[in-house]
């Protein structure tokens, strides 16, 4: 091997391959549309480069922000650094929206709308993909995920809250919309975490059940998963005939708001969509015990329900809390469709921004939606983390 | 006393144990031992319940186990089995305690138990109650599983294979350790094995199971001396008898006056170990002391003629 061969080999073994691949991907999104401008929400707008968003010293702190995070991204060791570096590539990316928006809206017309575009939108993931990449290897106690999870949300919300961001167009969307945006998160909420809760009520009875009786389980999974394979909008629709027939005929079901349309069909079939994962995840959790131990459990004098209690729960906890983090970001996601049946929630602005052709109105629909399901899989997470059965050090 | 009468268990066509009688005294290990599929262990799960008998009764000190529910007749029979089967959940102090929890001891209690139980098992209380069972040896872990069948004082000890996850030296330790705590608490022990070596070295008796049925039930030195059928002189295993025979007796049975040159040995040691310290040193005689007084000794003459006896 030649001497430059030998050095290029150090060099390389000096570099994460992720980090790498981050770098590229990040200075090949520097060169493409950051924001766009429009003339208005309707029609389509003119993308705007990095360089052209404000005066070059107004950009340059961004750049040079973004850039630094992407080089120091490249080390293989200092996870705490590539960590700080990824966040300063996040406050570089703020700073730029920042700057560029009202310099954008200053020389355009009444009904201009800024937006960010592709180039934004690629460095807001690969910056996170950098941070996940750091955080996984810095593996932080359940604690420390918690408080870096509440920082993150606190940090954004103070952002939104200052009206730095004002200026972008989703935000004007959501200026003329706000209450109606904030009763949708009501009703978003109410559909992922009531459908989640009635899911809970039945399937985990159930998935008992079918745990101690092995007839049940042969005959009701399979019945389970045949509903998880329906499409998910045939499934919203099948509820409205079912719904209205049983609104119409049954005396005071109206009364309960059951009807074809609106929140009650939509709950159903998110109900539907959870059994599954919770049954299962609940027999997988209670079959998980080691069999020496339910031997040593009945032969001490348990009765069934204690073995239940203190020996079969316990342990399958983590599974069975895995299912209802699967039910969790699964109903958050597919709770948009509701949108489309009158059921409300985030979907309904996806859907009105679908027929009026404005992207950013499908992303005020969209994004908390995306935000709301990562926020509910790393609580869940922690969640699993804390309820697992012995000290990590002991596994 | 553990009496077993007549007890059947059939799967279908198969007889699993057929018509065994046996009666264990209180204060002794009996040792059941049989090839896999003997019935053995159904036998053994019979006594506390696990199953249920097709026909006949156990008395337990005269009543019969049908009379009380099963999840309290095994409250007071404790239950030891092959790879202990801790709960790994909780700390070496509520696996211990798990019995004396369901039976509604109060908590300073438990602990008293837990620590005593810890100590008779060598293991220091402070440092042990605290830490989960991933978090012990082999041998630990194992220790802790009969002390969870010891902690509520039970009538009976059942152990089904409680040391055939062990490496041999631990083994050998743990045997010996059961020994010592069966002799110091006098409690009644019935374990199953598969290993004619423990049942000689463990039992006071040991009965020998063969296709569901009791082939002999007899003390280890008759079962060595006279094995009733040809399967039980198998496991016997034919070569070793003589030594297996003179490891069951004590120097003390042939102590005699005089004195012999080499290391003494104490008078509870056994034959067998006098005779390799003879062969191998090639000595005729081993001294013996009694107490740790010098007393006598024994010769290699006397433990041949005594092997000779062949009782």
């Amino acid at each position: 091997m030649t001497a430059a061969g030998r050095s290029a080999g150090r060099v390389a073994r000096g570099i994460s391959p992720p980090g790498a691949l981050f770098a590229v991907l990040g200075l090949a999104a520097l060169l493409v549309p950051f924001m766009t401008i429009a003339a208005n929400r309707i029609v389509a707008g003119e993308g705007v480069m990095v360089w052209r968003l404000a005066t070059p010293a107004a950009a340059l702190p961004g750049v040079a922000c973004i850039v630094a995070a992407l080089l120091v991204g490249l080390r293989t060791h200092g996870q705490p650094l590539r960590l700080a570096g990824a966040i300063l590539g996040l406050a570089g990316l703020l700073w730029l929206l920042v700057q560029g928006a009202p310099a954008l809206l200053a020389d355009a017309g009444d009904y201009a709308r800024v937006s960010p575009a592709i180039g934004f939108w690629c460095l807001l993931v690969i910056l996170m993909l950098l941070m996940a990449d750091a955080l996984a290897q810095m593996t932080p106690g359940p604690l420390a995920r918690t408080g870096l999870l509440s920082a993150v949300l606190g940090a954004l919300a103070l952002i939104l809250w200052s009206g730095a961001l004002s200026p972008l167009s989703i935000l004007q969307e959501h200026a003329g919309r706000s209450g109606a945006f904030a009763d949708a998160a009501l009703r978003h909420l109410a559909l992922a975490f009531g459908s989640l809760a009635v899911a809970g009520a039945i399937g985990f009875p159930l998935g008992i059940l079918c745990h101690r009786r092995s007839g049940l389980r042969a005959s009701l999974l399979p019945v389970l998963s045949l509903l998880q394979t329906i499409p998910s909008l045939a499934m919203f629709g099948l509820m409205i005939p079912i719904l209205g027939w049983v609104g119409d005929s049954v005396p005071g079901a109206q009364a309960l708001g059951i009807a074809g349309i609106g929140f009650a069909p939509a709950f159903l079939a998110l109900v539907l969509y959870s059994l599954l994962p919770v049954v299962g995840n609940t027999v997988a959790g209670l079959a998980a015990t080691p069999p020496a131990a339910l031997d040593a459990a009945r032969g001490m004098g348990m009765t069934p329900g204690q073995r239940l209690l203190r020996v079969e729960l316990p342990l399958g906890l983590p599974v069975i809390l895995t299912g209802l983090r699967i039910v969790l970001v699964q109903n958050i996601g597919l709770a948009v469709i509701a949108g489309l049946i009158g059921g409300g929630g985030f979907g309904t602005f996806v859907f009105q921004g679908l027929n009026q052709t404005a992207t950013d109105l499908i992303l005020l629909g969209a994004l908390p939606t995306v935000a709301l399901a990562l926020c509910a899989a790393i609580v869940m997470d922690i969640l699993v983390d804390l309820t697992r059965p012995t000290p990590k050090e002991a596994a | 006393m553990i009496e077993i009468d007549r007890i059947t268990k059939t799967y279908g066509d198969s007889t699993a144990v057929d018509g065994v009688t046996m009666t264990a005294e209180t204060g002794t290990i009996t040792v059941i031992v049989g090839t896999s599929g003997s019935g053995k262990t159904t036998l053994l799960r019979m006594i506390n319940r696990l199953e249920e008998p097709s026909s006949g009764e156990v008395r337990i000190n005269g009543e019969s186990t049908r009379a009380t529910k099963p999840h309290l007749l095994r409250r007071r029979i404790g239950y030891a089995i092959q790879g202990h089967g801790l709960f790994p959940h909780h700390t070496v102090g509520r696996n211990i305690g798990a019995v004396p929890q369901l039976m509604g001891w109060k908590k300073d209690r438990i602990r008293a138990r837990v620590d005593e139980l810890l100590s008779l098992f060598s293991m220091e209380p402070d440092a042990f109650r605290d830490r989960y069972p991933a978090e012990l040896s082999g041998g630990q872990q194992q220790r802790v599983g009969v002390a969870r069948a010891l902690a509520s004082r039970p009538d009976l000890l059942l152990m089904d294979e409680p040391f055939g996850a062990l490496d041999p030296i631990i083994r050998a330790r743990a045997q010996d350790d059961l020994r010592r705590i069966q002799r110091r608490l006098g409690s009644t022990i019935l374990l199953v094995t598969h290993d004619m070596e423990e049942a000689i070295r463990l039992g006071d008796r040991v009965a020998v199971m063969d296709g569901g049925r009791l082939v002999q039930h007899a003390t280890p030195a008759e079962i060595i001396a006279q094995p009733a059928t040809p399967l039980v002189a198998d496991m016997v295993g034919d070569v070793e008898r003589p030594l297996r025979l003179l490891s069951l007796i004590p120097l003390s049975e042939l102590l005699e006056e005089g004195t012999a040159p080499g290391e003494a040995m104490p008078a509870e040691a056994s034959l067998r170990d006098a005779l390799a310290a003879c062969l191998w040193s090639g000595r005729s005689a081993v001294p013996v002391t009694v107490d740790g007084v010098p007393s006598g000794r024994v010769t290699f003459e006397a433990i041949r003629a005594r092997a000779e006896l062949h009782a």
